[in-house]
């Protein structure tokens, strides 16, 4: 079980990008292009990493600490997620808390990076990214509860044993309710559409790519490479919430697993394809929506 | 219009018909007009040569003033005796951004004008007063802008280095949080001193660079330009070389707003048409290249008709491959209308209301969004455009959606006009005679040119000299009209809007500072 656990870890750690490359291999051939490699992310993690890097003179050792204080929470995030019921390398009470704080480090750190810059577009994307994940963390918190009151434990790897072979004849509706409000804190806390446009280059509409802008070689392969991580930490919790554990062997639970991530990127792919941005007083609503979900579920399971 | 020169558009009239009033009587005289339904198509100074007649060595003021609904012009031309006089704007307030010009062009003061600012940063124009309004401070971008005070309320500088490869040009927002209370954009960063050039340039150098006054209005400039050299020299245009022309001027319009259309997709982050319509931009060039062997329709317009004749087999293929292109337009432009989440960005958004754009003398696609019926190819109908009407299209709510509905509209009968002038031209002799150069122009004259670009009405004016050479030229992009317009549709939203609303106008930023 260890090694699957090291297994898993060592995973996330080499697939995360072909996340972000198979989302925009789904949009490209939705809108008719060939579109870029799917190994793309991979080749500019090579490049920043071979460049220098760039400080303006009005930033501080804040700026510089953000990429590396973000990129080290969300490996310490990763390091108790569970995948395919396989427990975490690290499992202990409480450890669903421990989750969540460590991407609001990840956050703090990107904020205030932000923020040492003293650009006002800068200070635009942080005071959006802050707004917004005031409602993204509870609904998250309240999506998890779901797994907590049904479980009765405070340790993801034992939470996430939950949808086992045949739950979702007996909760179907529960699961579909916190697969939809995981899915939507998905999208907006890795700055999809509808919340945020990652290709965009307008400065003005930005959320997370606008904190980013005065970060140049290693410190934005850093922020990329934690961005996938976190993309891949997200999936992990829908897909988690989406397909049943306990098929028979461990190899069948990983290999469903695995098809389940692939399929999670190709439905933000279409998301991102068939529908525009929300305008931004809007994402709160969704947001909300999201918390509402998750609380429809809680009321449900506990009836 | 009854102390005004009337005047139609591509017509020549002698500079002494032109009545020429007082300092104190010119303000008045063209805000009547305006009170009357006229609408500033240009005003600009001059500074007359020494030997001309009547003139006391100071700086003349002209307007031409577009009675829309007469489909007339008015002309009516000011003297100063000073280096000021009452400012126009007061009671005019489409006449705003044309003081600014004046004052910086000829050093002469506006007086009350309630923003006074330069337009270009750029220097005075020979034959200016020697003392500057501005006392020397023409440093580009440095000036005052509007501010806000109090907590919470902060300032956002934009440009003019954008993201992506775009004009250059300075936006400042004054913000309370997320909304924006007041825009003031500040331009001039294009500017490449062309009436300063035009008067005494070299003849084969002119048509080249009418043509890239605006790079994406290149028939419309030329159109414009070479109304004004027919009119002044007395060529006439066939009947199919005016078809061509038109036909070149739609399908200029087509592309563009078809590739506006697919960026105005990519602003609200719906691919599917982004992608769509930036490939159709392309075939639409394509069918321009057809035309003329250049995808901008450069050199196709010349005075006196158009280089190159469209015989059966290209006017054929032309036909085809605009009915294949327009097919494939309609689908991916009815994706984005028929997409809900497309329509809640749209609706409401940078809205503009018929007041305020009448007051700025709005033009063109951004001017018929908010309810105002005005389109030179209907208004001053002439040529193709009288033998085939055009249908302006026109909506009520001024916002995104209506900016991006009248262009999809303007689409649809920009190619069912195509149809209709290949159908004539296909009845008519197609081998055109070669075009003959131009002769001397008519000295002591002006002449007025009018086309309606896609942005919006194109508007030269030309003033001779005694010995038959351009003496002043005028250039009026309508952008020049729109950037207030852009600035208002700004306030009270939201400032992540702004590139959307941005790219509802599209303007020019190299039309704007010539």
């Amino acid at each position: 079980m260890r090694a699957l656990s090291a297994v898993n870890l060592l995973l996330a750690l080499g697939l995360s990008p072909l996340l972000l490359g198979i989302i925009n291999r789904t949009k490209a051939v939705i809108s008719g292009r060939s579109g870029r490699p799917l190994l793309q992310v991979y080749f500019d993690l090579a490049k920043l990493l071979g460049k220098g890097a760039v400080y303006s003179r009005t930033t501080t050792w804040v700026f510089k600490a953000g990429p590396i204080v973000g990129l080290a929470a969300v490996l310490a995030a990763l390091a108790v997620l569970p995948l395919g019921g396989v427990p975490a390398l690290v499992a202990f009470p409480g450890d669903v808390f421990v989750l969540v704080a460590f991407l609001g480090l990840a956050r703090f750190a990107l904020i205030c990076g932000a923020l040492d810059t003293g650009s006002s577009f800068e200070g635009m994307g942080a005071s959006r990214e802050a707004a917004f994940s005031a409602l993204a963390e509870p609904a998250l918190l309240l999506a998890l509860l779901v797994f907590v009151s049904r479980t009765g434990t405070y340790s993801l790897s034992r939470m996430y044993v939950w949808p086992g072979a045949g739950d979702w004849l007996a909760s179907g509706p529960v699961l579909i309710l916190v697969v939809i409000a995981l899915f939507i804190l998905l999208l907006s806390e890795n700055s999809r559409i509808p919340v945020d446009d990652p290709n965009t280059h307008l400065e003005l509409t930005m959320i997370h790519e606008v904190m980013v802008l005065d970060h140049g070689g290693p410190d934005l392969a850093f922020i990329l490479y934690a961005a996938a991580l976190k993309l891949w930490l997200f999936s992990a919790l829908v897909v988690g919430a989406a397909v049943p554990t306990g098929l028979g062997s461990p190899l069948l639970d990983e290999l469903a697993m695995l098809a389940g991530m692939g399929m999670c990127a190709v439905a933000v792919g279409l998301v991102e394809s068939t529908m525009a941005r929300l305008r931004l007083p809007r994402v709160p609503q969704l947001l909300t929506a999201a918390g509402a979900f998750a609380a429809l579920a809680l009321a449900i399971l506990g009836r | 219009m009854s102390k005004l020169l009337d005047l139609a558009p591509g017509a020549a009239a002698p500079l002494a018909a032109v009545p020429v009033l007082s300092e104190d009587a010119f303000p008045h005289e063209v805000a009547h007009a305006v009170e009357e339904g006229g609408r500033l198509a240009a005003l600009f100074g001059h500074a007359p040569q020494p030997s001309q007649s009547s003139h006391m060595g100071g700086i003349r003021l002209l307007a031409v003033v577009a009675f829309d609904a007469a489909g007339r012009l008015g002309v009516v031309a000011g003297e100063l005796s000073r280096d000021r006089y009452p400012c126009l704007a007061r009671f005019c307030p489409q006449a705003h951004y044309f003081s600014r010009e004046i004052a910086e062009q000829y050093n002469v003061l506006p007086e009350g004008h309630p923003w006074l600012k330069p337009v270009r940063f750029a220097p005075p124009l020979p034959g200016a007063l020697p003392v500057d309004p501005f006392e020397g401070r023409r440093t580009i971008g440095l000036t005052d802008y509007f501010r806000m005070y109090g907590p919470d309320v902060h300032e956002v500088a934009v440009g003019p280095v954008h993201a992506g490869v775009i004009e250059p040009g300075h936006f400042r927002f004054q913000c309370f949080g997320e909304i924006v209370h007041h825009l003031e954009i500040s331009l001039g960063y294009q500017h490449r001193g062309l009436e300063r050039f035009l008067p005494n340039a070299p003849a084969g150098r002119v048509l080249p660079i009418m043509e890239t006054v605006a790079g994406d209005t290149t028939i419309g400039h030329a159109l414009a330009y070479c109304q004004i050299v027919e009119a002044l020299s007395g060529l006439a245009v066939s009947e199919s070389a005016g078809l061509v022309r038109a036909v070149a001027l739609e399908l200029e319009r087509l592309a563009n707003h078809v590739g506006d259309l697919g960026a105005l997709a990519g602003d609200v982050g719906f691919l599917p048409t982004l992608a769509y319509c930036g490939r159709l931009r392309g075939d639409l060039l394509n069918i321009s290249a057809l035309l003329c062997g250049s995808r901008f329709g450069r050199g196709l317009v010349v005075p006196g008709g158009v280089r190159f004749a469209l015989e059966p087999s290209r006017l054929e293929e032309l036909r085809e491959r605009l009915a294949q292109t327009m097919r494939d337009v309609t689908g991916a432009v009815e994706l984005m209308f028929g997409a809900t989440s497309v329509r809640a960005r749209f609706e409401g958004t940078g809205a503009v209301s018929a007041a305020v754009a009448r007051d700025l003398g709005l033009v063109g696609p951004a001017a018929r969004a908010c309810g105002l019926t005005l389109d030179s190819r209907k208004d001053f109908a002439a040529g193709a455009y009288a033998s085939t009407p055009i249908l302006p299209a026109v909506e009520e709510s001024g916002d995104v959606f209506a900016r991006a509905q009248v262009r999809w509209r303007e689409c649809q009968e920009s190619a069912r006009f195509i149809g209709c002038a290949l159908d004539r031209l296909s009845g008519l002799a197609a081998a055109e005679a070669p075009v003959a150069p131009p002769r001397a122009l008519a000295p002591d004259s002006l002449a007025v040119g009018l086309a309606e670009g896609w942005r919006g009405e194109v508007c030269h004016v030309a003033l001779t000299g005694s010995d038959g050479s351009i003496a002043r030229y005028k250039i009026v992009d309508p952008s020049f009209h729109n950037w207030m317009g852009l600035a208002m549709a700004l306030r009270g939203q939201q400032i992540s809007d702004f590139p959307l609303c941005n790219k509802s106008f599209n303007l020019s930023y190299c039309g704007h500072d010539l």
